[in-house]
């Protein structure tokens, strides 16, 4: 019996690589013009990225340092009002803090805790997900009870009730959020993995005698990529909310860190002679995570239309 | 027969208390650093008493998995302590609050459900019209608004802009009402106090709506989407086809079917009512239970925060059971 004789050429290789980074191309090309016809998705993948210009520039934009107390200035209204300053666009909170500044410095606590919760869970979920779909048996049945357990606890419960003990901090807000966060992707990998499983290219990788860790992560993975990153992209809207909420409820990123939640706190108790506080801070939460939202919901509608039914 | 299944999914549900009961065990327990030293060292004011009192409550001189079999000894007893800072049971003190979250969770569901359900027919029957957009279009803002914000924005727009509505409490000061109990709502029919019903129904509106939008932007979404489903169906043309008015085709047929999905969404939603409970009572000085833990974790108070969770999540266990159970009036076919 003759083995067939796999060439390593290297040129050869270079060909396959080329070939592949043309096919990833011409799939990225196909997917923006998707997104073109998707207004909606469009929109919000705009907004999402002049947050995220803000977020990596924000060092340089800041018109003042985002924690520095300026008495002689606090509680100025917004610059297009009476008795606001040109130096402070949105106002200043009572220890006389740029509003403005906070706001953009703040942009990159939120997209910094929503991609690292959000990646952190599915790494976790994925990985589970993963050995447990394609092996089954005992760990299967052990995960997927304590994945319904942990579903079986509010959300924002389960992150208060973990803040309280644990103590607030960013750390510790990214272990009490990924602490649950990862069974979404558990359940998504492993529902996923079961019916790969059975087709016809998982048999082949079998029958060409690849090893089970290279059938997971090369084969199937793959396949069951886009449900993975649209279920994220949703995510990270769902993770900055709550970490804005526990920010709010004082449990998180703690003032005078310029978390949106905690700045919306702040104001709520100078509602009456300082509506823009509270109002501003919030509104950037509001405005991030739409765009994130409609923008994952454009991923959703292009990349994997079946998610739709799980809303 | 249905009741064996119920028995069968009450049955179920055990397990699953227990489960819990054991995680929020192992995360109070699990913590780096002996939990006394942690609340000496976070509060600073703990006396040798509430060391004395925490230590003989959950036994910490034991091994922790005979700590576990107290506490679960205790959780089945009902005991869920007594809380340090009111020196009272916490199930007292737990029996107290809840009149209040219950209104407010019932306030916030009544308002979702009879916003949200005609929302969700009107706008698939109507596919693609003005009414459908608008309302999608806000439904979708009802999802990515955080609750805090939006109670917020009502109450600045409401209460400190225009004065109508009132900021916080479930009653105004100078009404007096005799508490029977402890719904507010309830005890004004009862006593035939008109004035302080009134006043409970002011105080309740804004917080209702703050709890009760998010849930009313998912079941208005989801309420559309199983309607245009069922809409498509050979069951619907077939009853238009027959020569029944529109309306019954609508509400007999269909609504009845999209109802289904809808329901466990209903059931899933519960569980954001209780969270969202806690940051809305927080916002709205409304004092139930939320309002009770949250402030009992800024002075350490572990027996109070460990038994209020417990409640909270006790109640969306058996939230989806009621869920479960509705499943098989609306649909007989379903086995639960």
């Amino acid at each position: 019996m003759s083995q067939v004789q796999v060439s390593t050429d290297k040129t050869v290789l270079r060909e396959y690589y080329l070939l592949r980074l043309r096919l990833a191309g011409i799939n990225f090309l196909q997917f923006i013009n998707k997104l073109r016809r998707h207004p909606a998705g469009m929109t919000g993948l705009i907004v999402l990225l002049f947050f995220v210009f803000i977020a990596v520039a924000d060092p340089l934009i800041v018109p003042h340092n985002p924690k520095e107390v300026h008495l002689e200035d606090k509680l100025l209204p917004p610059a297009w009002m009476e008795g606001g300053k040109s130096e402070y666009l949105l106002g200043t909170d009572q220890l006389g803090m740029d509003l403005f500044s906070r706001i953009i410095a703040g942009t990159r606590i939120s997209l910094l805790i929503g991609v690292l919760t959000v990646g952190i869970s599915i790494m976790i979920g994925t990985t589970l997900g993963m050995l447990s779909g394609y092996y089954r048996g005992t760990l299967d049945n052990i995960l997927a009870r304590f994945a319904d357990l942990l579903l079986s606890f509010p959300w924002l419960i389960f992150a208060i009730f973990t803040m309280a003990v644990i103590g607030p901090g960013f750390g510790n807000l990214v272990f009490a959020l990924t602490f649950k966060g990862w069974v979404g992707f558990f359940r998504l990998v492993r529902g996923e993995v079961l019916s790969e499983k059975t087709k016809e290219y998982v048999e082949a990788a079998r029958a060409l005698g690849q090893s089970h860790f290279k059938i997971m992560f090369q084969e199937i993975l793959p396949n069951i990529m886009n449900s993975i990153i649209v279920l994220g992209t949703l995510r990270i809207g769902f993770m900055i909310i709550m970490e804005a909420s526990l920010s709010f409820l004082g449990l998180g990123i703690q003032y005078p860190e310029p978390a949106w939640g905690s700045m919306v706190n702040v104001g709520r108790n100078y509602l009456l002679n300082a509506w823009w506080i509270s109002t501003f801070s919030g509104l950037a939460i509001l405005l991030l995570v739409l765009a994130i939202n409609m923008f994952g919901e454009g991923l959703r509608d292009i990349l994997d239309p079946r998610l739709r039914r799980i809303e | 027969m249905q009741a064996a299944k119920i028995a069968e999914r009450i049955l179920i549900a055990i397990p699953v208390v227990i489960g819990i009961g054991i995680i929020i065990f192992l995360i109070m327990r699990l913590t780096p650093g002996d939990p006394v030293d942690i609340m000496m060292g976070q509060a600073g004011h703990v006396s040798a008493r509430e060391i004395e009192l925490l230590t003989e409550q959950w036994h910490l001189n034991e091994p922790l998995h005979i700590q576990l079999g107290y506490f679960l000894r205790d959780l089945a007893r009902g005991d869920l302590g007594t809380s340090f800072t009111k020196g009272r049971p916490v199930w007292d003190l737990i029996k107290g609050a809840l009149p209040a979250t219950l209104e407010l969770a019932l306030g916030a569901a009544i308002f979702a459900l009879l916003l949200a359900i005609p929302i969700g027919v009107i706008s698939a029957v109507k596919q693609n019209s003005f009414i459908d957009r608008a309302s999608m279009t806000v439904a979708f803002f009802g999802i990515c608004m955080p609750v805090f914000y939006l109670g917020i924005i009502l109450m600045l727009v409401f209460s400190v802009k225009m004065g109508v509505l009132p900021t916080y409490g479930r009653i105004s000061y100078e009404v007096m009402l005799h508490k029977v109990t402890g719904f507010y709502m309830l005890d004004s029919i009862i006593t035939g106090n008109w004035a302080a019903l009134g006043s409970t129904l002011k105080h309740l509106i804004l917080p209702s709506i703050t709890l009760g939008f998010p849930m009313a932007a998912i079941v208005a979404r989801v309420m559309r989407s199983s309607m245009l489903e069922v809409l498509r169906n050979d069951y619907v043309v077939m009853a238009r086809a027959k020569g029944l008015r529109e309306f019954s085709v609508i509400v007999k047929h269909a609504m009845r079917n999209a109802m289904i999905p809808t329901v466990t969404v209903i059931g899933l939603e519960i569980g954001m009512l209780l969270g969202g409970n806690m940051i809305v009572e927080t916002v709205f000085s409304w004092p139930g239970l939320g309002r009770l833990v949250v402030n009992s974790i800024f002075v350490r108070d572990y027996p109070l925060v460990q038994g209020v969770v417990m409640v909270y999540a006790f109640t969306f266990v058996a939230a989806n059971l009621v869920v479960d159970i509705l499943y098989t009036y609306i649909n007989p076919k379903i086995s639960i």
